[in-house]
């Protein structure tokens, strides 16, 4: 189901978080939602998954709202000491669904979900008792038991070492395109978002900077622009940009002062 | 990491649901055992055999049926269901308030009561009611209110459990201290009642009394297992609950309407009888996991139990006499609750 945004404004504790944000993300696709720290990534995201009160005009398909079931949302905490078994936490991902007796075809899907992120092997863990990077895993594993038809992740690889982050990217990639998800994904690592999204919205303080294909979002003027830092960016031989960070710039100043010969790269 | 699926993961869970269940049924046997014990215990000795066949009405014997069920049945069973009610607020108040140390205490609601007896024994002489119905009454009153009092200036805060534990325990000690005022301008003579009261004794049930709190433990019990999967997601956080659709709002308002009646009706009628609803559910979770469909029954099972034990032992400490059952329940119950925590090796909280 397409998602479609115009002028989508969210007010938290008497102050402006958005200010009129306005996207669309297709079916099959990834969507990256990039910006610096506070730039609204995780608030927009929460006014998507229907958790927060705004202003503005969301369309899901035809629809204003997307029923509950059909949002996966992965929050950026994932810390908690429940008593539950892994298995039990991925199978919360069929909230909805489940009665005193639990089906056959939730138990299912929790498995399955198990199998395709990798984590079968942690099923009979407590929750309580894995890593950052294992926790991430799971919940993104709870999102797919859903078998929802958006999923929106925020900062779904902030624990995760290299190699993980590439299998959930990939991942997340896979599913999107073969169930035909609508996934919106907020990255810090503007190479990976420019490897596995197929569009960018870059926020800025509340406002959509840019938003288009990688190649022609990420260039040097956005990163001084958005983010303050002096960086070279690249084209590699697939034609997909690869940022090269230089320096933080000062602050206020849209150029660095010098940019150092060859500088941190 | 193979797309296909395996059924290994569901059966072995459907093995742990198996495993809980019959977990639930030893503690429920043993609850039967206890209960049994707790009515063959007293000053004219009964066997169990002879319990159990005056309780099933096997047999007849004047005597045994007299002290049985006139005398010795409304307490044993006011222990269990009291027991049971303070497992299961226990049970939900450690979950919506995300706190180890909560139970249906926490929130100011037995002081509510405590004050509420304390105004009744001090002022009773003005009521057109007999203390006998004024007690509880007022006691029950006055936990509403503390627990509407909670509610109230909690959803000021957005209903937070951080929000409710600091107006829980502001009213907690707002309540002890007007209790505390009570006790000084007191006689001497109400002075003793309301230290006698807030001890704690089942010696004040009747069947008219056990049919109420059993009656609501019957109806709140049901309400809270409509919630079960609700209560089990938000054990995961705020969050990520609302993510997975729970109101979080509602589902905690809702829950801690549920455990303010019932620890209201639990108190008003017995006292306050400590430590039951902080250690069932501790016993619970470290059993069965906090899956509430199990966890919830079980609580409510580990503290009929251990209440069962306590009163059995309340009336075993010095013999002829019945020592006050809030005092044993802590006494019996930490030891056995510390044991259990140094013994445990997995991370529980």
């Amino acid at each position: 189901m397409k998602i479609a945004v115009e002028d989508l404004r969210v007010r938290l504790g008497g102050r402006d978080i958005l200010h009129g944000v306005g996207f669309a993300a297709e079916p099959g696709t990834v969507t990256a939602l990039v910006g610096p720290n506070g730039s609204g990534k995780t608030t927009l995201l929460r006014a998507l998954s229907g958790m927060l009160p705004h202003r503005g005009r969301v369309r899901f398909g035809t629809r204003a709202t997307a029923p509950r079931e059909a949002i996966g949302y992965m929050a950026q905490d994932t810390a908690g000491r429940a008593v539950l078994t892994v298995f039990e936490v991925v199978l919360l991902g069929r909230l909805s669904r489940l009665g005193v007796k639990v089906s056959e075809g939730d138990l299912a899907a929790a498995s399955r979900a198990l199998d395709v992120v990798g984590v079968a092997h942690l099923a009979e863990a407590h929750i309580g008792e894995l890593s950052g990077g294992q926790r991430q895993l799971v919940h993104f594993a709870q999102v797919l038991a859903r078998e929802p038809k958006v999923i929106l992740l925020d900062e779904p690889t902030s624990a995760l070492d290299l190699r993980n982050q590439l299998h959930l990217l990939d991942l997340v990639r896979r599913e999107t395109r073969a169930r035909g998800l609508t996934t919106i994904v907020t990255l810090h690592d503007l190479n990976a978002a420019a490897r596995f999204a197929d569009r960018l919205v870059v926020l800025h303080d509340g406002r959509l900077a840019r938003c288009g294909v990688p190649e022609t979002v990420i260039d040097d003027d956005l990163l001084a622009e958005v983010w303050g830092v002096a960086a070279r960016v690249t084209l590699d031989d697939q034609a997909l940009p690869t940022v090269i960070p230089l320096g933080a710039l000062a602050a206020g100043s849209s150029r660095p002062a010098a940019p150092a010969p060859g500088g941190l790269a | 990491m193979t797309g296909s699926a395996t059924p290994d993961h569901a059966s072995s869970w459907r093995r742990l649901a198996r495993r809980r269940r019959a977990a639930l049924g030893i503690v429920a046997a043993l609850t039967a055992v206890a209960f049994v014990v707790d009515v063959a215990t007293g000053p004219a000795f009964l066997s169990p055999m002879a319990v159990a066949r005056s309780i099933l009405r096997v047999t007849e014997d004047r005597t045994v049926d007299t002290i049985v069920w006139s005398i010795r049945l409304p307490i044993a069973a006011m222990a269990l269901v009291v027991g049971a009610a303070l497992g299961l607020t226990g049970a939900v108040m450690q979950t919506i308030l995300a706190n180890p140390l909560a139970s249906g205490y926490t929130l100011g609601v037995a002081s509510g009561a405590g004050f509420g007896a304390s105004l009744v024994i001090v002022f009773g002489a003005f009521l057109p009611l007999g203390e006998a119905e004024a007690i509880p009454l007022s006691a029950f009153l006055f936990a509403s209110l503390a627990s509407a009092l909670v509610w109230g200036i909690g959803r000021s805060r957005g209903s937070t459990p951080e929000g409710l534990v600091l107006a829980g325990v502001a009213l907690l000690f707002l309540f002890q201290a007007l209790t505390s005022l009570l006790q000084f301008v007191a006689t001497p003579e109400a002075l003793a009642a309301i230290v006698f009261w807030l001890f704690g004794s089942l010696t004040r049930a009747t069947w008219g009394r056990l049919a109420v709190v059993a009656g609501l433990v019957a109806v709140m019990l049901p309400i809270l297992a409509l919630d079960a999967w609700k209560l089990t997601a938000l054990k995961l956080g705020d969050e990520k609950a609302r993510a997975l659709g729970v109101d979080v709002t509602r589902l905690r308002m809702r829950s801690l309407a549920v455990v303010s009646v019932l620890t209201a009706a639990a108190v008003a009628f017995v006292g306050t009888i400590g430590f039951v609803g902080i250690v069932a559910p501790h016993v619970a979770r470290m059993t069965l996991g906090e899956d509430q469909r199990f966890f919830l029954p079980g609580a409510a099972l580990a503290g009929a139990l251990v209440l069962s034990l306590a009163s059995i032992a309340s009336k075993s400490v010095v013999p002829g006499a019945i020592f006050p059952i809030g005092i044993v329940t802590a006494l019996i119950g930490v030891p056995f609750f510390l044991v259990l925590v140094m013994r445990t090796r997995r991370a529980y909280w």
